[in-house]
């Protein structure tokens, strides 16, 4: 069996807020077409870590990121890098659905339309509608998809900003705890998508749960005050980790 | 056992008979009445409060209308006169130039019979000259006459009936602000006009009717309060607005967006900041300075204009707008740039999509307010010359509107309220009068917009 190819290649990163240090020599390999979870107690910095991956700590002014993030072998905090262009290929789906308050088809329209990926109204119809097929969300709203965005239930909000982080054709999609304003039921409708979003894409979801992060991915990274800690398959850290935080932390004597 | 309760207490008597101890949920006890006093004492104060800034606002509102209503209706004196060839156009020419050169003063005898003849076809008795009996026309009636020939010559030698203003005596005998005692005191009007006014009552050639004049004419100078009008000035409070809303609503908004969503914290955005917050404390008075050295001493541009009028009110205007546009930029919530940002948009796009369209409403409802707040501002103007000018025409294009000498709304009302002539104050009220209608129409619009587009996320 050949290795996976790895998409996401982090070494020696280290991220300041102003004199406070969030991270602290971070270096983990990401594979693709799999879902890889950050774990950790909170404020242990997988959040912002997550966030440095499409650059978003960029608009945090006294955030400093340093060390090298590599996608697909290129250094993405390299000067000739445009973020903006970065996070097009980069998706983020938030930890509170956030929706325009649009209508649903210009919510998912909004980036091909910004990205020009569509030649026509016909083409952007296709996208939009495939981007609500991947979000497991078509057939609960194509009957009113000129229905403002803001009006869905909280789950079917976040499959919407999910439909509309598929709608750019990312490569890679981020995920900062995407069911932790949700209820039981929409929770394992996300997740259920997230683990078909795997066969397409390199997702990287950051948790609380630690049954959310066994039920959906397959590799597990965990943090601990800023470092990285231990990461590897999610089945070996939650059965057999190496490190005693780690073990503390998934037996609940930490977190 | 005992001794752990004890270490478990917060307070030092709990548990004991000086505690609180068990008492029931029901009732008062004289804690809980005195607390209930207070909340009843505050809530008291308040409605004090309230009511008595409502009697305030109800005295001004009554004030202003009864004493600004009398402005809207005018006296008027009904006379035929016949356009007499021998008077207007000796030569018999019927050339426009020679029939120009008859002046104001040249109509008098045309209307002095006029009233002497109406008098007599009435069978009115009075010891009154033709001469005497002109005083209760006012003296804009030969003006009104000359124009009215000048308008068509063919109308020479023809009898039409005119409606005239009356002296502004008359019509404050009509409006009660004349009596027979004031007029015995003073050299115009004396009682035995006012007799030969109740004659004309009577028979109904002097009558109070609504006047139209008030709201779409031009300011007229001290002799003639009668024939005074609020339009003009309305127009240059008009165009000074339109300078306003154009400059400071793309510039004010342009420097909040740059400030709000571009500019890099640091010490010179720090002061940039607090300078546009102290400059919209400034004294506006102040701002009128400005503008008198800037746009007239050294710019040369026209005195009195509504362009310089609306200049000042622009430096006065922006600070408002920017800080208005910045507040309501700050409440659209970060989650919606984060998924702008995240989906790859750039700053500029995030701003133009997404920001600036929920900020709307608040930046709107901040230029109602600021342009409110300019159109009820009066100190600036009077350093630039827009008080004391008499606008007796008004302009008839842009530029003009812009370039020529006006008047505005508070700059007429202050001018009306200096003047000797009691017959002025009316006017001033009324002018107050639609001055708050202004006003307020501008910030009921400003209240609807807020109420209809708020909280669309």
């Amino acid at each position: 069996m050949n290795s996976p190819p790895i998409k996401i290649k982090a070494s020696g990163v280290d991220v300041h807020y102003n004199d406070t240090q969030a991270i602290r020599d971070v270096s983990v390999e990401i594979e693709d077409k799999a879902v890889t979870a950050f774990i950790g107690p909170s404020g242990c910095g997988k959040s912002t870590f997550l966030r440095c991956l499409n650059r978003m700590n960029d608009t945090i002014e006294t955030c400093r990121v340093s060390g090298s993030i590599q996608i697909d072998n290129q250094d993405i905090y390299d000067k000739r890098v445009d973020p903006v262009q970065l996070r097009a290929k980069v998706g983020i789906v938030f930890q509170k659905p956030n929706p325009f308050p649009k209508s649903i088809y210009d919510n998912v329209a909004y980036g091909p339309r910004i990205h020009g990926l569509a030649a026509d109204r016909r083409e952007l119809d296709a996208i939009v509608e495939k981007a609500l097929r991947r979000a497991a969300l078509w057939d609960e709203v194509k009957d009113r998809l000129q229905a403002p965005g803001t009006g869905l239930s909280g789950g079917q909000q976040q499959r919407l900003c999910i439909a509309r982080s598929v709608a750019t054709q990312p490569e890679i999609l981020l995920m900062d705890e995407p069911c932790s304003a949700l209820d039981p039921i929409a929770t394992a409708q996300v997740e259920q998508l997230i683990d078909e979003l795997r066969e397409k894409y390199c997702v990287v979801i950051v948790t609380h749960s630690m049954q959310q992060a066994a039920r959906v991915s397959q590799k597990t990274a965990f943090f601990h005050l800023g470092s990285l800690v231990e990461q590897g398959d999610t089945a070996t850290i939650f059965t057999n980790p190496r490190d005693s935080r780690t073990e503390n932390y998934i037996t609940g004597r930490i977190g | 056992m005992s001794n752990k309760a004890a270490d478990l207490a917060i307070h030092p008597r709990e548990g004991t008979a000086e505690g609180r101890g068990a008492a029931s949920f029901y009732g008062e006890d004289a804690r809980l009445r005195q607390r209930r006093r207070a909340e009843r004492r505050f809530q008291s104060y308040g409605i004090v409060a309230i009511g008595v800034s409502l009697l305030l606002l109800l005295l001004l509102v009554v004030t202003i209308i009864h004493n600004g209503r009398a402005a809207f209706t005018q006296s008027y004196i009904t006379l035929e006169v016949t356009l007499l060839p021998e008077v207007l156009d000796k030569n018999g020419t019927r050339n426009l130039e020679d029939i120009r050169k008859v002046s104001t003063f040249g109509y008098a005898p045309l209307l002095r019979h006029a009233l002497a003849q109406a008098v007599a076809d009435f069978d009115i008795q009075t010891p009154l000259s033709p001469q005497e009996m002109a005083k209760l026309l006012s003296m804009s009636a030969g003006y009104q006459l000359r124009s009215f020939v000048l308008e068509d010559i063919g109308r020479i030698g023809e009898t039409h009936k005119l409606r005239f203003l009356a002296t502004s005596r008359i019509d404050g005998y009509m409006k009660g602000r004349v009596n027979r005692d004031s007029a015995a005191r003073e050299r115009t009007i004396t009682p035995v006009h006012l007799d030969l006014a109740d004659a004309m009552i009577a028979v109904g050639i002097l009558e109070k009717t609504f006047n139209p004049d008030f709201i779409f004419g031009a300011d007229a100078s001290d002799q003639r309060p009668e024939a005074a009008g609020f339009g003009v000035a309305m127009l240059g409070s008009f165009f000074m607005m339109l300078v306003v809303l154009v400059l400071s609503l793309p510039i004010g908004v342009a420097a909040a967006i740059f400030l709000e969503e571009f500019a890099p914290r640091n010490k010179l955005s720090d002061l940039i900041e607090i300078s546009i917050s102290n400059l919209a404390a400034v004294p506006s008075i102040v701002f009128g300075i400005l503008a008198l050295s800037l746009f007239i001493n050294y710019m040369h541009l026209p005195q009195s204009a509504p362009l310089v009028g609306g200049l000042a009110l622009t430096f006065m205007t922006l600070p408002t707008i920017i800080i208005a546009t910045r507040a309501s930029l700050k409440a659209v919530p970060p989650s919606i740039r984060d998924a702008a940002l995240g989906l790859g948009a750039s700053k500029m796009q995030t701003v133009f999509h997404h920001v600036l369209p929920l900020a709307a409403p608040g930046i709107m409802t901040g230029t109602i307010i600021g342009l409110a707040q300019a159109l009820g501002e009066t100190a600036p103007l009077l350093l630039i010359g827009m008080i004391g000018f008499i606008a007796s025409n008004p302009p008839t294009s842009l530029s003009e509107g812009l370039l020529s000498p006006n008047s505005a709304m508070t700059a007429q009302i202050y001018e009306w309220a200096k003047r000797a002539d009691p017959a002025f104050a009316e006017r001033a009220w009324a002018g107050i009068l639609i001055l708050l209608v202004f006003l307020v129409s501008m910030n009921i619009i400003a209240i609807v917009l807020r109420h209809r587009f708020e909280h669309r996320w």
